[in-house]
């Protein structure tokens, strides 16, 4: 039998390898240091995810199959990896005085926690270059699984267990409806290839039901990953039981690896049957943003909060989708960006309030914020100005964006229906800002929040091990409101937590240079549209 | 210079956020001078033959989304922007002198509330003008929810829902506007001229009108859109309400003769009638509204809702004569409007109550005081001789030409507008004094604030050609869209083929 050697692009897998590489130094790295163990793991990490945007940017521009095909190598996936990175970057920080992280059961917790976002980040980046079924069903999964754990990384709160329970019942579900819907497509097409899905479907589905079932089975495991109603039941549960940096993540990067996948799956290999699909879409697009914003409404958690404001979100995203143009897919990307940006702002202040307070993510933890804590209190009124889509923020330009491109696909309807989530939104979003500046602090002696220290072992924990008062004592006095959880004065994480909230208003004054950025992730599938 | 006079309020604010807390409120009250400077520097330097744009300033914003920031002054904004400059300046030095807690918050919001106004007004891009329309509401929702009085959270959150809900519908109908345009013209562009340039389909008209029309009619507010209100003027802090009564009112009907008329003429004539009878309704229930409140902010907020009904109705009897009126008419209410509130904030300070029923004898021992409020008080209810008059005048005199029955009945507003009026007056500063309350004097640090605006009114009074030479040629041209849209009407039912003479002189007819 002849076996030709393929052909190995190194260049273009240059990131894929970065990733691998440091994925494996950082879990070394954990082992072999103890005392210096979190500013080791750091650096290392760092490297890894800046060697890895490096590799990036030194790819853009090119746009080539890699790997007999089975990758994509062009702007959409270098966009979606550099919004992972970048929330990745951030997440580090915030994970140093994670129980999880900074008092793991064994040696190299922080090397387990960080390893675990890189890998993560490494299913990302496969994930939105993927363009066979195979590759993408890969990707998924290294995608998915360093989440399961993470959410489940605090072991010894109950919450954050179920949390990563129900995460891995549904997103196994998810993935095996994907799984399932994928197979089918083989067997109605023939080939895993997207191009040759592309020329093996024809323009009418309807006549084609095993293509038809795989498509809805796709649609509908992506739809899990992205938490778009009327599959978002564990988003709000797991969003407030994961541990906050985890949440974080998950909100924003998992949403633009799974939506550059979206997009390839649907514009590319789908394109002919756009007629079937473009109304299915724009339907789930319309759920997603009735029901995610009316779910906000009554929300108390911060993170339940923005756990069905994402919903809600990832409902305005979609009409990119359904644009079907290459404006469309710049709009979505556009705001995935924008999204990025308030949501970690958002994030960033809800995990030092959370440590400061003993509130947990309660709306009280921010609670007259603008007296106490007024820089803070700016990082978290921006982001919800800009989730809320106001002006002089990049979340107005993105609205602007989308809407301009669901006017221009002939879907005006769902222009005016992102401009009514809007409207209902504005009731929440509003609300936190008034609790922030309008409220005097609360200074009622709160509860601490005490970790379950009683839970038995699990994976190796002891119950003996000490959690909790490791970070208070270091910070200084705990003043009298109630302990400090640790990490709060941290100028890491304030600086990052502002420099999020300065981005979204940078963008929403000088959108060009992202809408330029985006732009060439439109470009890239261009060819699609045609 | 357009573009300092936008971004200077916003500059100073910045700067003031960074100076020592007794610095703040003089430094922003000398930055709102030099703006008010700055839009007089305008007014003198403005060209009244020239029915366009003046210091205009283009430049490609986010091309890729066909979006330029565009700015421009002609004879409608260059009152209103001098409206605005002046007022915010009353309104900082107002503050000022009061010292509110947390003041840096309080003059960086009042900063950017100017910014986002002037924005408004000098827009000259659709998205643009959207964009400024709403970035001016944020400042108000911080102002009234943290500085407000008795049940502000709700109130302010309340005023945002209710007035994001028409202008983010607006901003569907400017996206709409934009892409229809281009679908045509092969270029996308939110310039007010080009959309101008290329008119939509009668019926594409119609349902962007709608989305505008309720954009504007909420902000003014008109009945029945005018839920959000009574609350915000309840909770709202006077030198801010001034604002929002003041000024913010007008950016809606401004929007009317900047947007709707050159871009949706044919709209704007099809909805005539129905916008008369809301202007009307306007004008009655909020006279009638006001003379039965007993709170002194309440007869405002009402008297106000009547005004703009006045002012909506000049601009919709589509003739050159009542949209003049309704310019001038905008700057007469906006003049009135901020002393009677800094009367308020004075009365406050007396009688500890904004309630008439426990007021009376102000006058005493006042003569000053009483004076200014009196002259106030004459220009509110359009007393002959003052320039509200003659903006009314101008208004019923439009209407009455073209639907009499609008201008009959609209005419009992005015003297429901003296009932309401006078009725404060007297049960302010005549009758007695209540039990353990003293009148005083006005004093000299505000009297500086009020008498310059009594001065203004008084001089507007004298010389309202000031506004209404200055407008006259760019509300002719914005008017004309219309009456062109009109003539192109009628000429298409006379199928006759007759040339039509346009009956506004220089409008040239484009009829497809």
């Amino acid at each position: 039998m002849d076996f030709n050697a393929p052909h190995i692009d190194y260049a273009g897998l240059s990131p894929v390898i970065a990733l691998t590489g440091g994925l494996v130094a950082i879990l070394i790295v954990a082992i072999l240091t103890d005392a210096r163990q979190r500013l080791a793991v750091t650096l290392t990490t760092y490297l890894t995810l800046g060697a890895a945007a490096g590799l990036c940017i030194w790819q853009w521009g090119e746009r080539e199959d890699l790997v007999s095909g089975a990758l994509r190598l062009d702007e959409l996936a270098l966009v979606a990896t550099l919004i992972a990175i970048v929330s990745a970057a951030f997440v580090v920080p915030l994970s140093w005085r994670e129980e999880a992280a900074d008092n793991a059961p064994g040696p190299g917790g922080h090397g387990e926690f960080q390893g675990l976002i890189v890998a993560s980040v490494l299913g990302m980046l496969l994930l939105s270059s993927a363009q066979n079924l195979v590759t993408f069903f890969v990707g998924l999964e290294l995608l998915s699984i360093p989440l399961y754990v993470l959410c489940g990384s605090a072991l010894r709160r109950t919450e954050a267990l179920e949390s990563g329970l129900k995460y891995l019942i549904v997103g196994s579900l998810g993935s095996a409806l994907t799984l399932y819907g994928l197979a089918l497509l083989y067997g109605g097409s023939g080939t895993t290839d997207f191009t040759g899905i592309r020329g093996a479907i024809g323009g009418d589905l309807a006549s084609d039901p095993l293509i038809l079932v795989g498509i809805g089975l796709v649609g509908t495991g992506l739809a899990f990953k992205l938490s778009i109603a009327p599959f978002h039941q564990w988003t709000p549960d797991v969003y407030q039981g994961a541990p906050t940096p985890v949440t974080a993540f998950m909100a924003v990067a998992t949403k633009a690896a799974a939506f550059a996948v979206l997009v390839r799956f649907f514009d590319v290999a789908l394109a002919p049957a756009v007629d079937d699909w473009q109304p299915a879409l724009a339907a789930l697009a319309t759920v997603s943003i009735i029901v995610g914003n009316v779910g906000a409404l009554a929300q108390n958690s911060l993170k339940r909060l923005l756990g069905y404001s994402g919903v809600a979100q990832a409902g305005y995203m979609l009409v990119g989708v359904v644009a079907f143009s290459a404006g469309g897919v710049s709009a979505l990307f556009f705001y995935l960006a924008a999204y990025a940006f308030m949501n970690l702002a958002a994030f960033g202040v809800i995990v030092i309030r959370e440590r400061e307070t003993g509130f947990g993510d309660d709306i009280r933890s921010v609670q007259g914020l603008g007296r106490e804590r007024p820089a803070l209190a700016w990082a978290l009124t921006i982001s919800m100005l800009a989730l809320a889509g106001l002006p002089g923020t990049a979340g107005f330009i993105g609205k602007l964006f989308l809407i301009e491109e669901a006017v221009a696909a002939d879907y005006t309807w769902l222009g005016v229906l992102i401009v009514i989530g809007t409207m209902i939104s504005l009731a929440y979003y509003l609300r936190v800002i008034a609790w922030v500046w309008m409220r005097p602090a609360y200074h009622a002696d709160p509860t601490p929040e005490t970790p379950h220290r009683t839970l038995p072992a699990m994976a190796g924990g002891s119950p003996d091990a000490e959690p909790a008062s490791v970070g208070a004592a270091a910070e200084g006095p705990a003043g009298d409101r109630g302990p400090l959880l640790g990490g709060v004065r941290c100028p890491v994480i304030i600086g990052l937590t502002l420099l999020m909230a300065a981005a979204t208003i940078f963008f929403g004054v000088i959108p060009a240079p992202l809408v330029d950025f985006v732009e060439s992730a439109g470009d890239a599938l261009a060819a699609a549209f045609e | 210079m357009l573009n300092v006079l936008l971004w200077l309020p916003l500059a100073v604010a910045l700067v003031a956020v960074l100076m020592p807390r007794r610095a703040v409120a003089p430094f922003s009250f000398l930055g709102s001078l030099v703006t008010l400077g700055l839009a007089i520097a305008l007014v003198v330097d403005f060209d009244s033959s020239v029915p366009g744009l003046q210091h205009e300033v283009s430049e490609n914003w986010i091309p890729d989304l066909g979006i330029s920031y565009a700015l421009g002054v002609d004879g409608i904004s260059l009152f209103l922007v001098l409206l605005t400059a002046l007022l915010w300046s009353a309104s900082f030095a107002f503050a000022a002198w009061r010292q509110p807690e947390r003041r840096r918050n309080y003059f960086f919001m009042l900063g950017l509330a100017e910014t986002g106004t002037l924005g408004a007004f000098l827009a000259q891009d659709l998205v643009l003008f959207v964009l400024f329309f709403d970035l001016m509401l944020v400042p108000f929702f911080f102002l009234i929810g943290a500085y407000g009085t008795g049940n502000r959270v709700q109130a302010t959150i309340k005023m945002m829902i209710y007035t994001l809900v028409g202008s983010l519908l607006m901003l569907v109908g400017a996206i709409a506007t934009g892409i229809l345009v281009s679908e045509e013209t092969g270029e996308l562009s939110f310039a007010l001229a080009d959309l101008r340039a290329n008119l939509l389909s009668e019926g594409t008209q119609d349902w962007i009108f709608c989305f505008f029309a309720a954009a504007f009619l909420v902000k003014m507010p008109a009945i029945p859109l005018h839920g959000w209100v009574p609350d915000a003027y309840r909770a709202a802090p006077l030198p801010v309400l001034a604002l929002l009564s003041g000024v913010l009112s007008k950016v809606a009907a401004y929007g009317f003769l900047r947007v709707v008329f050159p871009i949706f003429p044919d709209a704007a004539l099809e909805f005539q009638e129905l916008v008369m009878i809301v202007a009307v309704a306007s004008i009655l229930y909020g006279s009638a509204m006001a003379f039965t409140q007993t709170n002194l902010r309440m007869i405002i907020a009402y008297s106000s809702i009547a005004q703009m009904g006045f002012i909506t109705l000049g601009l919709f009897a589509l003739t050159a004569d009542g949209a003049d009126g309704a310019v001038l008419h905008m700057i007469n209410h906006g003049l009135v409007a901020w002393p009677v509130f800094f009367i308020i904030a004075l009365l406050y300070e007396r009688y500890g109550s904004e309630d008439l029923r426990e007021m009376g004898g102000g006058a005493l021992r006042a003569p000053v005081f009483a004076t200014l409020f009196m002259i106030v008080t004459l220009a509110l209810l359009a007393m002959p001789g003052s320039a509200n008059f003659i903006g009314e005048f101008y208004i019923l005199n439009a209407v009455f030409q073209e639907k009499v029955v609008y201008a009959i009945v609209a005419s009992v507003g005015i003297a429901m507008a003296a009932f309401y009026a006078l009725r404060m007056y007297q049960r302010t500063m005549h009758n007695r004094l209540p039990e353990g309350k003293e009148s005083r004097e006005i004093s000299l640090r505000d009297g500086a604030v009020l008498a310059p605006m009594v001065a203004v009114i008084v001089g507007l009074a004298l010389y309202p050609g000031l506004v209404l030479e200055r407008g006259e040629a760019s509300v002719q041209d914005k008017v004309g869209a219309v009456l062109a849209a009109a003539e192109c009407e009628e000429r298409f039912y006379a199928s006759d083929g007759d040339p039509v003479t346009p009956a506004v002189a220089g409008i040239e007819l484009d009829c497809e």
